[in-house]
């Protein structure tokens, strides 16, 4: 997989006084999942391959939390996050033969454990998906902004405060599956269009427009967070 | 002041109508992921570019666009979270014991 966080271009010409959007690069780039050296990871999956089992729960200890983090993101729910987890490494157990080593074995995994909450998801009790239309911006007939777009007001230091965090997390679950689940797997668990096309069953068109959308409404449900720094 | 803006924003949209190159406010909302990629070609990237220096709603617009990215990423690995590499013991007894089961 990709790193996890997706490092956003300094793209804009310093124009209208504003200077550079002040955010970008400003968080912390997530660690690749795994960490260990590759010969350890060798050695681990040549015992994983052999059936020696104390690679089982090696594997488990070295990988489990870090999966658990991505499921309990994904799927909401510490139950079905732990069911997840564990579904991943049953697959992994399965299919370490298949494992080609081209990527580490915690980008391997960090996928397996995607797949399984995405399963997870797709299983739950479908609601009919909410519209998001309110959130996206309106356009006049010359095609220009209907509402002016405000100033930024808005340090770097309100990403340090739990309570904006947590608006943030909350804005985020109320986006309709659809594009929260776009809105993770690209900006969240940093893979591309095309991966996460892959993993959700859509064209990258659609990813593109979904993520799009999603970051639009996002954006005007955290209006109050960017400009006054209140969630 | 207000007057202003609206004289400002009528100048704005004729420039948009006229100019050659020049897409519109609701054009530009169709480019943004790939412009923020870095994989827009360089004929539409430059048109976007264009654009943002004409257009101060679009620039604010994208500035907040990336705010809004930026926050997503810093809520969603929340530093209070527990450490990632602590997995829970019943968790690792569950596994190793359906492990068994598969076997």
């Amino acid at each position: 997989m990709p790193a996890a966080a997706r490092r956003l271009q300094p793209p804009l010409p310093n124009t209208w006084g504003l200077g550079y959007p002040r955010c970008m690069d400003a968080v912390p780039k997530q660690p690749p999942p795994g960490g260990e050296d590759l010969a350890d990871e060798r050695q681990l999956v040549a015992r994983l391959r052999v059936g020696d089992g104390a690679s089982y729960e090696q594997l488990v200890r070295t990988y489990g939390g870090r999966l658990l983090a991505v499921a309990r993101r994904l799927v909401r729910n510490e139950e079905d996050a732990r069911d997840c987890v564990q579904e991943a490494f049953l697959q992994a157990f399965r299919n370490i033969e298949k494992f080609e080593q081209r990527a580490s074995l915690g980008s391997w995994l960090h996928r397996i454990v995607v797949n399984a909450a995405l399963m997870k998801l797709r299983a739950r009790a479908r609601r009919p998906e909410a519209s998001i239309e309110d959130l996206l911006p309106q356009f006049d007939a010359d095609g220009q902004r209907i509402e002016p777009e405000a100033e930024l007001a808005v340090s770097l230091e309100l990403l340090e405060r739990r309570e904006v965090r947590e608006a943030v997390r909350r804005a985020i679950d109320q986006l309709p599956d659809g594009y929260r689940n776009v809105l993770l797997i690209r900006d969240i668990e940093g893979y591309d269009t095309a991966e996460t096309a892959a993993l959700l069953g859509l064209t990258p068109g659609a990813v593109k427009t979904r993520l799009h959308r999603a970051r639009t409404a996002l954006k005007s449900l955290l209006a109050p967070v960017i400009r006054g720094g209140k969630p | 002041m207000k007057a202003e803006k609206t004289v400002f924003k009528k100048l704005s949209a004729l420039a948009m109508r006229t100019m050659p190159l020049m897409v519109t406010c609701q054009e530009l909302e169709g480019f943004m992921v790939d412009y923020l990629d870095g994989t827009l070609p360089r004929a539409q990237r430059r048109k976007f570019d264009l654009h943002l220096r004409l257009c101060p709603d679009c620039w604010r617009y994208l500035e907040a666009y990336q705010r809004t990215i930026s926050l997503s990423q810093a809520a969603c690995r929340d530093p209070d979270a527990p450490v990632p590499a602590d997995v829970p013991e019943e968790l690792v007894k569950a596994i190793l014991a359906a492990r068994e089961k598969d076997a």
